[in-house]
């Protein structure tokens, strides 16, 4: 690289843009990947029980399962709505 | 005992079968006695790519069935000695590629060939799985490109789950990435993924880096495996991935634009 692409702005390229979004969707991919299949039903019908007593959306359940070396653990994250 | 290598990448139209094709043909030139099959029942091409398909009579399916014997289905190559092609079925649906019927024919070329390159259809369906599920080593094609990269990344997973290596617990399936289809000029203008963005984000030791060449298309047109056309920049690239595949330390080549002279270099643009 010459000195004088240090004046040069290096941010041009969309090449920069692709890698970033590619790191996101892939490490967040690899992390579904490991997780049981029973996993999408699992947080169905946990919804579809916490929808009995309280009304929250989809993407309000996060299901996921940490794999430690001796054990594992199911995280449950449920975020209710605001209190009125 | 073969070594059976799957040439695979989720995404259509990145180079599987041009890369089939080269690498058969560089480990058979080398004296190894090569077969390449295709597993792209329904759209086979292989054959046209390597100039046999007006030899075809018997196909995988074929052979698969009973309805010929492996001998009467492999098309011997014209070119190189130790080289065969097994094509695909042009008519069947892609369910007749049953796992027993595959690991039928693949054992009885196991008997006889050093190696069997098995050229994936694109997509994850029941032919990709298919031409996996037995290898020991993935050749992942992929290009510079966002939806090829994380396609790849996708078969990653599936031969690291679904491979009979994995479901038999064994050594895992040994992967290298190839990445086709590369053009050093936009790299260094900063509009494609370099080979180190892609090396870093799916993390697979390079076999290869093939550049972006007119040679590619003009070798596909004439069936000739781009890997001969020895003068060129794509015909070196893939001998050195062959040389490579086969253990040889080779610096990898074709990775920068034309080198410019020293004072183009202290001020270009």
């Amino acid at each position: 690289m010459s000195f004088l692409d240090y004046f040069r702005s290096r941010k041009t390229g969309s090449a920069s843009v692709a890698k970033e979004r590619l790191q996101i969707i892939v490490a967040h991919e690899r992390g579904k990947r490991d997780q049981p299949d029973y996993l999408p039903q699992l947080q169905q019908e946990l919804l579809a029980v916490i929808r009995k007593y309280v009304q929250i959306d989809d993407d309000m359940v996060q299901v996921e399962v940490d794999r430690n070396e001796d054990c594992s653990v199911l995280e449950l994250n449920v975020t209710l709505p605001e209190r009125r | 005992m073969a070594r059976i290598i799957v040439v695979t990448s989720g995404k259509g139209g990145v180079g599987k079968t041009t890369t089939s094709a080269s690498i058969s043909t560089g480990l058979a030139r080398r004296g190894h006695k090569t077969v390449v099959i295709d597993f792209d029942v329904g759209l086979r091409n292989l054959d046209l790519i390597m100039n046999c398909e007006r030899r075809v009579v018997y196909d995988f399916v074929n052979v698969i069935q009973g309805e010929a014997s492996l001998n009467q289905a492999l098309i011997r190559d014209k070119r190189v000695e130790t080289l065969y092609i097994l094509p695909a079925s042009q008519t069947r649906e892609k369910e007749a590629l049953t796992k027993e019927g595959v690991e039928k024919v693949i054992n009885q070329l196991s008997e006889t060939f050093d190696y069997i390159v098995c050229d994936s259809p694109a997509g994850i369906e029941h032919g990709a799985l298919m031409a996996l599920y037995y290898a020991d080593e993935a050749i992942v094609v992929t290009n510079p490109e966002v939806s090829s990269v994380r396609d790849s990344d996708r078969i990653l997973g599936i031969l690291q789950s679904k491979s009979r290596r994995a479901e038999m617990n064994q050594d895992p399936v040994r992967e290298h990435l190839l990445l086709t289809r590369y053009n050093p000029s936009r790299v260094e203008k900063g509009e494609m993924l370099s080979v180190a963005d892609v090396e870093e984000i799916l993390a697979i030791p390079l076999l290869g880096v093939i550049p972006e060449s007119q040679v590619v298309l003009n070798a596909s047109n004439q069936g000739t495996p781009v890997i001969l056309e020895e003068q060129t920049d794509a015909g070196q690239a893939y001998d050195d991935a062959v040389a490579r595949l086969l253990g040889e330390e080779r610096e990898h080549r074709f990775m920068d634009s034309q080198k410019k002279g020293f004072f183009a270099r202290m001020f270009k643009g």
